[in-house]
């Protein structure tokens, strides 16, 4: 066992810890403390245990597992020799995600009425400069203009549609069921006489927007945009996911949810290794079925697609996964750049595969065309 | 644990043959995160696909140490009225209306009257009050069902009793749990948990059982299937969810159809009796399809082969 070659058990595990900090696993101090007292218990005699005790302690997600694992080989299997501290080769830095919903600890139940900020779309009017700059193609901006376009999308603000929530509110119809908590205790104000009767109705609720993002070689004019625009429609509201669609599938959500747009794209980035390699859209949207739509995240949520529609892998999967996607969703809106163009037929195999199972078809390469993206998804019903 | 009725748990072990005995076959990791649990005092997050024995868990702990269960099952917009307490207004409307009758409202006796409206006898405990405030015997079992369902801002609420086992009414006063319960959490991820509950929780991924555990489980949950038919079906099964499936059969699907099976009499699986209870096992349309085109033949034959 590797706690030979330290002078304290404590003093590996604490290093075990900070590898796998470099590693890229976010363990915050009590969980290390806890993966202390999990040692103490289960006792480091079998190797066995003490992966186990640390998988409990220090593992919070699925997709952590793998470095985990790795980590805990370099690090314990060091029979001959000091445990060798892992590299950092990738340092993942935390930042809080200060949003109105978690300083919501909703203690006071009493307050029915929660008064949801309004974050319906912001769309301002502009004057004429801007008003070309809106309809260019990011493809022929200039990078000026394209600073230019990035600060108009950021005061776009994507909604959503809404749908019923379970959640009561307060009604004035008398048509509604009765509130009957809050009549009894208006009764009991005024001696338990039945004076005024309170009723209550279903509210409403945003419904989850789902954005997949094409950043293969043939959108790299428009991703970088895209993302652009996914970051401001992240930072408006919490209930957004976003994803990836390259060779691969890589959710960005935690990376885009800083409140700094630059330092938000740069992890998105780094987190999609094949920024502007090909595409196998029918496989990621696939693998995004698989791993998490079909789950649930789908599931009544608007689907907003990012992409040109190339396809490298077959047609007819692409047509059968947009057909499952399309089952679970509430709506799918396809964006397609290159639907401005003159002439623009959606000749693309994949596209004309996926057109069956889109609700809306929209074009997605200047910000007036990402403003009407904003009024589709926000639309009702 | 303290309690004499409550089994002692020093050990990984301990826990395995514990669930064991009562019909759960735990792998070594969820079997050391569930010691960990019941020895560090603390929550126990269970991630994992839809039908690989979360909630089984929990049955299990309950009937193990002897604690009663207690089950919260989450949904959306769920919160404090129905997850911790709530007052009885038609009887206490009704208690007011009687001490009207009576004439007792006026003057002194108004105090009283509040005072005996919101005392215990008025006060409906709903799963997370019914845990913390639990008397005496072994601590219950509190299963927390499907987190991911309850809004994030129920998770920040449960987060608060999770962390000091406490309840506070205003009218009544703090409920503190002498001895916690034994918090089972489980989630089907349709999205992230707060990390602030995490951190509180351990955690454990339940995947979907390894070959040999999923025979044994079947041996152990539904006896009367043919030792020879279980390990086909287990075969069958285990090769079903390599296929990419929209949604790939889990434990409770293994055992409907193992038991389907065995009520129509096969005693070894063929591809007629699979086609006809393909049902049992895929739910969805596009998996059967999925399962007939790759051909139920080579389905069948493999897992006769696996299964020997």
């Amino acid at each position: 066992m590797a706690a030979e070659h330290v002078p304290t058990l404590d003093r590996a595990a604490v290093a075990f810890v900070r590898s796998l900090r470099a590693a890229g696993l976010r363990i915050p101090v009590g969980s290390a403390i806890t993966y202390l007292r999990a040692l103490g218990e289960v006792g480091v005699g079998t190797r066995s245990a003490t992966y186990w005790a640390g998988r409990a302690t220090l593992v919070r997600r699925p997709e952590d597992i793998d470095r985990y694992d790795e980590v805990f080989r370099a690090f314990w299997s060091a029979d001959e020799g000091a445990p060798s501290i892992v590299e950092p080769d990738t340092v993942q830095i935390a930042i809080a995600f200060d949003d109105a919903e978690d300083d919501d600890t909703d203690a006071d139940a009493d307050t029915d009425d929660d008064a949801e900020p309004f974050d319906g779309p912001v769309l301002q009017v502009r004057f004429s400069d801007t008003e070309t700059l809106r309809h260019k193609d990011f493809a022929r901006c200039s990078a000026a203009e394209l600073d230019e376009a990035r600060r108009l999308m950021a005061e776009l603000r994507l909604s959503g549609a809404t749908r019923a929530s379970r959640r009561w509110r307060a009604s004035h119809r008398s048509g509604d069921p009765l509130d009957l908590r809050r009549t009894v205790r208006h009764a009991l104000r005024s001696g338990g006489e039945r004076v005024r009767r309170v009723h209550r109705a279903h509210g409403e609720r945003n419904r989850r927007l789902v954005l997949l993002v094409d950043v293969s070689g043939s959108m790299e004019a428009y991703s970088r945009a895209l993302l652009r625009f996914v970051h401001a429609a992240i930072v408006g509201r919490t209930k957004v996911e976003a994803f990836a669609l390259g060779t691969r599938l890589t959710r960005l959500t935690r990376e885009l949810q800083s409140r700094d747009p630059d330092a938000a794209l740069t992890r998105a980035a780094d987190a999609v290794v094949d920024f502007s390699g090909g595409t196998r859209l029918g496989e990621t949207i696939r693998t995004f079925n698989d791993t998490w739509g079909v789950r649930g995240m789908a599931r009544g949520a608007v689907i907003v697609i990012l992409s040109d529609g190339w396809d490298r892998g077959s047609p007819e999967l692409l047509g059968t996964q947009m057909a499952r996607l399309h089952r679970v969703a509430h709506r799918v809106v396809w964006v397609n750049p290159l639907k401005a163009s003159d002439g623009y037929a959606p000749l693309a195999r994949g596209m004309a595969a996926a057109l069956p199972h889109v609700d809306a078809f929209i074009e997605g390469h200047s910000v007036a065309s990402l403003e009407e993206l904003a009024r589709v998804v926000s639309a009702p019903g | 644990m303290t309690s004499s009725e409550t089994p002692v748990v020093t050990s990984v072990d301990d826990v395995v043959a514990g669930l064991e005995a009562n019909g759960y076959l735990p792998d070594e990791g969820l079997a050391t995160a569930v010691f960990l649990a019941l020895r560090l005092r603390r929550p126990l997050l269970l991630e994992g696909e839809a039908g690989v024995g979360k909630t089984e868990i929990a049955k299990t702990l309950a009937r193990w140490t002897g604690g009663s269960l207690i089950r919260l099952q989450c949904y959306e917009g769920i919160d404090v009225a129905q997850a911790v307490y709530e007052w009885d207004y038609a009887r206490q409307l009704l208690h007011l209306r009687t001490a009207e009758a009576v004439g007792r409202t006026s003057g002194s006796d108004e105090a009283v009257i509040e005072a005996e409206l919101y005392s215990p006898r008025f006060l409906v405990r709903r799963p997370l009050l019914a845990a913390v405030d639990h008397g005496a015997g072994p601590p219950p079992v509190l299963l927390v069902d499907e987190v991911d369902r309850a809004d994030d801002e129920f998770e920040a609420f449960l987060l608060e009793i999770l962390s000091d086992y406490s309840v506070t009414v205003p009218e009544l006063g703090t409920f503190t749990a002498e001895v916690p319960p034994v918090c089972v959490v489980t989630s089907n991820r349709t999205r992230d948990v707060h990390d602030a509950l995490k951190r509180r929780c351990l955690y454990h991924w339940v995947d979907h059982p390894d070959f040999e555990r999923e025979v044994r489980i079947v041996g152990l949950k539904a006896p009367e299937v043919p030792a020879a038919l279980a390990r086909q079906v287990a075969a069958a099964t285990e090769a079903m969810r390599s296929m990419g499936l929209y949604k790939p059969p889990g434990i409770a699907e293994t055992l409907d159809w193992a038991q389907s099976l065995t009520l129509l009499g096969a005693s070894t699986l063929d591809a007629r009796a699979v086609e006809a209870t393909l049902g049992t096992v895929l739910k969805y349309r596009e998996d059967q399809e999925r399962v007939r085109s790759s051909g139920v033949e080579a389905l069948v034959s493999e897992a006769l082969q696996r299964g020997r």
